[in-house]
């Protein structure tokens, strides 16, 4: 099935103006307070760079760091396995319930369970599963992924949760109070923590050395799940390894002052070894990972931490939603792992981007996410992925360019055009116009505007004014 | 081949040259007043800090903020007679009825008012401090580190099969961004700091 694609549905969500304008804010009031975490470090670009150098000898030796982890987790009681796809993945998580007969799933939030679809495989084979995070429980009771890695309910507003919740858990109807709502999904939810045998975490890092890992959150409710189960799974990239204990140093710093603008998540959890009466399972998936880091110039999108930030930065992704992304990460760091589950599917996410490269100024881990979304324009051009139109288009514009004599008659019919017959241009049938007032086109040109003022001054210099053809000019330098 | 065996061949193909880890993994400066440094972090992320120098203070602190609680665990060995609810219980979900727990705490982190607790502070049930309804940790003003990268330095992680970091109480601003304290943990936490060497406990 095709997914919708971004400028479609990005074209549906911005029908609403001041929903867009709040949706825009409130991301934007979240990167302040990253900005305000981040200026109260001096030395918050040392502990990127440390982050990001760590990470880089991560990829560069997941192999031996996997195997030693697995080598200590086992040591430690926790099962292992591997699994190289998301079928793999969910096979596997579904085999754990059958072998102790569990029916029933808690699970805090794990982005890569969203990415292997792990909810509806479960369903399917008679496993319910509810989402603890609350925001991840909002959008599961609309049955619709989350619209942020960190926020998933950051798309709704509180009348449309109230709403939910009267429908859904009972609360009184028209109530619209945070505190009310959390407090109902709190009892709602405690009831399902005290009554689940099985619980499945994600794992924000997990420690070559010690053979542990650590999963963090503000409302506890990881904890809450795999401390009262009998069984806990965890599931993790395996790009998720770092070597040692003492790096968590460095990304828990990181990590929350990003992602929020927290000093530190309420709760960073080290799971090393399952309780006496416990089962203690982590499951290692690849599903694409092993090949995005084959990709010299895309593998370092595999440092990701997934604190959001580059979300809550982006001016496209504040204006669009995380929904019109289609994949399971949204935003840029989305927009760049994305083709490595479906190059061709997701080839529309790349232009989800001004390459205005603040998410790579914010990124934690130092992922240059801007240069990517551009590389990857590339590649994807030369596998045919662009639009009919745009090609002839830019066919136009490289003949165009290459010729000055040509350039110089299409930017003066183009004056005359925009000045005496602006609708030409300025019509809905011009994509461009779409979101964009022109500026008044100029009587001339500034090369016109030269040629004349020297002229004047008697400095006539044919070799400016001229349409000769001037030494080869590299495309970068114009 | 298992997947395992396809997974790191696929990853010894891929992967770039060996890059070294960075030589300096620790940064910052220390505080000037690491205690004052704590107390603003810890109040700005929704905790309650009382600064005493006995448990005697801590005993009457108690007595008057959770009036009449019922329900009371403690992992405090010289608070003990304030617990109504013995923990020798085998099954954690007997936990769920905890109003009010206090334990001690391992390490404080001054930067972001973080306590480090291990299954010896939590005692035998892991899911205390995330089950009660309200939590209180005792910390010796000595424990008090100024970063995490000093944090890391002392504790070993896997001392016990469980350790935690917790800052502040359980808190969600997913509905609309409005900040909620008290998600699905605790509702709320209050840090005695103890100005007192605590060698006789």
């Amino acid at each position: 099935m095709k997914p919708i694609d971004h400028p479609t549905a990005a074209t549906a969500f911005n029908q609403d103006e001041p929903y867009v304008d709040w949706h825009d804010e409130t991301l934007w009031f979240v990167r302040q307070k990253r900005d305000r975490a981040a200026m109260a470090l001096p030395e918050w670009e040392d502990l990127r760079e440390a982050a990001s150098q760590i990470k880089n000898h991560v990829l560069s030796n997941l192999d031996v760091l996997l195997e030693q982890f697995e080598a200590n987790a086992q040591a430690n009681g926790i099962t292992i396995y591997w699994a190289a796809d998301a079928l793999e993945h969910n096979q596997t998580v579904l085999r754990i319930m059958q072998s102790v007969g569990a029916k029933q799933l808690v699970k805090s939030k794990s982005m890569l369970t969203e990415e292997c679809h792990l909810n509806p495989f479960l369903a399917k084979n008679g496993i319910e599963v509810i989402d603890s995070d609350l925001g991840e429980r909002i959008v599961q009771l609309r049955e619709e992924p989350p619209s942020h890695i960190v926020l998933p309910a950051i798309h709704l507003k509180k009348a449309d949760i109230g709403k939910l919740f009267h429908e859904k858990l009972g609360t009184e109807k028209g109530a619209t109070d945070p505190q009310y709502l959390t407090e109902a999904a709190r009892q709602h939810l405690r009831e399902t923590f005290l009554t689940r045998r099985a619980a499945l975490t994600g794992v924000n890092f997990a420690i070559a050395e010690t053979g542990g890992f650590v999963v963090c959150t503000n409302e506890g409710n990881a904890d809450m799940g795999a401390h009262l189960a009998d069984v806990h799974i965890a599931s993790m990239g395996f790009e998720k390894i770092i070597p040692r204990a003492e790096h968590l140093g460095v990304f828990l710093r990181l990590l929350a002052r990003s992602a929020t603008g927290q000093p530190i998540t309420t709760y960073a959890s080290h799971f090393h070894r399952p309780r006496a009466d416990q089962q203690m399972h982590l499951i290692l998936v690849d599903n694409g990972r092993s090949t995005q880091l084959g990709r010299p110039e895309f593998r370092n999108s595999l440092k990701c931490i997934r604190c959001g930030a580059c979300m809550n930065t982006c001016p496209v992704y504040r204006r669009s939603g995380g929904h019109s992304y289609h994949n399971a990460v949204a935003g840029p760091i989305g927009a760049i792992l994305a083709p490595n589950l479906d190059m061709h599917e997701n080839a529309d996410l790349r232009f989800a981007s001004t390459l205005c490269g603040s998410c790579s100024n914010v990124c934690p881990v130092k992922i240059d996410i801007d240069k990517q979304l551009y590389l990857w324009r590339q590649v994807l051009a030369k596998d045919g992925y662009v639009g009919g139109v745009k090609k002839i288009g830019l066919q136009v514009a490289a003949k165009v360019l290459a010729s000055p004599t040509l350039f110089n008659w299409s930017f003066r019919v183009g004056r005359g055009v925009m000045r005496t017959m602006p609708f030409v241009v300025e019509n809905r049938l011009n994509p461009w116009f779409h979101d964009r007032e022109l500026p008044a086109a100029p009587k001339q040109s500034f090369r016109e505007w030269w040629a004349k003022r020297e002229k004047q001054e008697g400095r006539e210099n044919k070799q400016v004014v001229g349409d000769k053809q001037p030494e080869k000019t590299p495309f970068a330098q114009l | 081949m298992s997947s395992r065996e396809k997974m790191l061949a696929a990853i010894r193909q891929a992967k770039p040259e060996l890059q070294a880890l960075p030589a300096r993994i620790a940064f910052g400066e220390a505080p000037d007043d690491a205690v004052l440094q704590f107390k603003t972090v810890l109040q700005a992320i929704g905790a309650t800090i009382v600064e005493v120098g006995t448990f005697e203070e801590v005993r009457a602190h108690v007595c008057e903020s959770f009036p009449g609680f019922s329900n009371v665990a403690v992992t405090v060995p010289e608070l003990t007679d304030l617990a109504d609810f013995s923990l020798s219980v085998t099954d954690p979900h007997e936990l769920e009825h905890i109003n009010l727990a206090i334990l001690p705490g391992a390490w404080g982190v001054a930067e972001n008012g973080a306590i480090w607790l291990s299954e010896v502070q939590t005692g035998p049930h892991r899911v205390l401090p995330f089950i009660t309804q309200h939590l209180a940790l005792v910390l010796p003003v000595s424990r008090l580190l100024a970063s995490m990268h000093q944090a890391y330095d002392r504790i070993r992680v896997d001392e016990t099969g469980f350790g935690v970091f917790i800052a502040g109480p359980s808190k969600t601003a997913d509905i609309e961004q409005s900040l909620v304290i008290g998600a699905h943990g605790a509702r709320s936490l209050v840090v005695y700091l103890m100005d007192e060497p605590t060698s006789k406990s």
